[in-house]
């Protein structure tokens, strides 16, 4: 994606966007709710027109060709989708035929999808009676039908338990081992620090840093950081005192952290020194506010 | 898997929205059809029993035979008409299985095809059950009445398509008041099938043509009571021009709703 823009209004939602996702990789799409990540997707599967910029996706350009794209790309969506009436191998046999699953190779890919998503004995229950994990796994299964080469998940685990994220991860891992690219946009740091080989970091519809997780961190928030755990008034005056010397910070919480405190020796008021990690990138480049 | 070739509308898309279609009718067909047959034919007798105390004949036509006959458009009508805008309303805006199909290689023109398609011919077959009814209060089988669940079809195609096109203008059901009071009323009431036109002012017959039910209605008399090719082949355009305009305006404003 180059340079791409997409308004609504007066607000642009994606506001000159450079992304390369290598292929074979867990690409990590991470930012807070409202920096572009969900229109992106939306742009990429052809349900929404972006307004400048050019799109290459699996070699085909977006949108005059969206749908040779979606041929060879599976998508998880935020929210259901589900014909949560149907029952889950009708779901699957359904979305078979709109990915055009040859009639000889369906029964058995409905059967992989079943497995693959551990629900081989609810095949015959309505989809509606799953419990909120199953109903994701069935939108992942649904979404890898026709063995698609390039996989889009649009914050594959937000509301779930974390027993239910952590099947959830293992299964997305296996889509990478199997030779899937996965795009993957979360506002769960975690999730982009366990599952990415690659992480681009949105804000307000751009990308604002990217590299590996490990290179973000290095780059932004150094080997170690420094939290000072204060009142709120006096971390505000804090915060004064090191934009004036110069000293990265950012905000968690009930404290200011100190970025790059390796390199800060004597100028850093005491507190709890520790690794720097995604979170503290995360927030330094997004700002204050996360969910 | 079969090539995709994009912009234009693809058989094996079509077939697949068909088929979701009828996949989900397996799970529903009992209330869908009891809904669609029971209430033409209450409609029919009522229309029948109560008005054909008053009114033996109507253009030398027993009454209940001319309701009977004129209850196979309001059949068609509501069938396709009310499937269309509670299914596709429901499938945008709650169930959003729409943005799932749009994320397969299935375009906005195929998805309305295929369910306007679908929705027309259940909307034709149901429509035969006021006729069937007919049958029992002494009309004669024809055999231009095999053509009846054609023009069944071909109206229902329209009707499902301009109910797509309703429920992509309006963001609740609530919204639905308007078109179902505004429209779908007006035009199941002047459409001829309960008195004729023929005694009504000018200005009523001449917006009767207007109504594609008036032209369902006529050709669904003239298989039971004698065919009139010049008008027919009228009616029959009428019909064809009024789905082929429901269909591209459905195109139109469910792509705006679903392609942002």
């Amino acid at each position: 994606m180059r340079g791409v823009v997409k308004r609504f209004g007066a607000v642009a939602a994606v506001d000159g966007l450079e992304l390369e996702v290598p292929a074979g990789l867990c690409y990590g799409l991470l930012g807070p709710n409202g920096a572009g990540k969900s229109t992106t997707m939306r742009i990429l599967t052809g349900q929404a027109v972006a307004d400048g910029g050019s799109i290459d996706v699996l070699g085909h350009r977006l949108p005059a060709e969206s749908k040779v794209v979606r041929a060879r790309m599976g998508v998880c969506p935020q929210e259901s989708n589900l014909d949560v009436d149907l029952g889950v191998r009708d779901v699957l046999d359904v979305f078979a035929r709109l990915y055009r699953v040859r009639s000889d190779e369906r029964g058995a890919a409905v059967d992989r999808a079943l497995a693959l998503a551990g629900l081989g004995a609810r095949a015959g229950d309505r989809a509606v009676t799953l419990s909120g994990g199953m109903q994701r796994r069935l939108l992942i299964a649904r979404a890898l039908i026709h063995e698609p080469e390039l996989v889009l998940l649009d914050e594959p685990t937000v509301g779930l338990d974390p027993q239910v994220r952590q099947e959830l991860w293992s299964l997305i891992l296996s889509l990478r081992d199997r030779g899937a690219t996965v795009l993957m946009s979360t506002h769960y740091i975690e999730e982009a620090e366990r599952l990415a080989d690659r992480v681009a970091i949105m804000s307000k519809g751009r990308v604002v840093a990217e590299g590996t997780p490990a290179e973000l961190i290095l780059a932004h928030a150094g080997r170690e950081v420094v939290d000072v755990y204060a009142s709120a008034a006096q971390l505000s005056e804090l915060r004064e005192l090191a934009g004036a010397a110069g000293l990265p910070t950012r905000r968690s919480g009930p404290a200011l952290t100190y970025l790059h405190a390796e390199s800060l020796d004597g100028r850093v008021p005491a507190g709890e020194r520790r690794s720097a990690n995604l979170e503290d990138v995360f927030v330094h480049l997004t700002g204050d506010y996360v969910e | 898997m079969t090539p995709v070739r994009p912009g234009r509308i693809e058989a094996p898309a079509l077939v697949a929205v068909w088929i979701r279609e009828w996949t989900v009718f397996r799970y529903y067909w009992r209330t869908r059809t009891f809904a669609a047959i029971v209430e033409p034919v209450i409609t029919l007798l009522a229309f029948g029993f109560g008005f054909g105390k008053l009114v033996s004949h109507v253009e030398g036509i027993p009454y209940i035979q001319f309701v009977g006959t004129g209850a196979v458009a309001t059949a068609v009508l509501f069938s396709a008409v009310f499937s269309a805008m509670f299914d596709a309303l429901y499938k945008r805006r709650y169930q959003r299985v729409y943005d799932a199909m749009l994320a397969a290689p299935v375009d906005v023109d195929e998805i309305v095809t295929g369910e306007s398609l679908f929705l027309g011919v259940r909307a034709g077959i149901y429509g035969v059950a006021p006729l069937l009814v007919a049958f029992a209060f002494g009309l004669k089988p024809e055999p231009a009445m095999v053509l009846v669940p054609v023009i069944g079809v071909l109206t229902g195609i329209g009707f499902a398509a301009l109910g797509m096109w309703f429920a992509a203008m309006v963001s609740t059901y609530d919204g639905f008041s308007y078109v179902i009071s505004g429209v779908i009323t007006p035009l199941f009431l002047v459409a001829g099938t309960f008195f004729p036109l023929t005694r009504m002012p000018e200005w009523l017959r001449s917006l009767a043509q207007l109504n594609p039910l008036y032209h369902c209605v006529e050709l669904v008399r003239h298989c039971a009571f004698g065919l009139d090719p010049a008008a027919d082949l009228v009616h029959v355009g009428a019909l064809c021009a009024f789905a082929l305009v429901a269909w591209r305006l459905a195109v139109w404003r469910t792509r705006a709703r679903l392609v942002l």
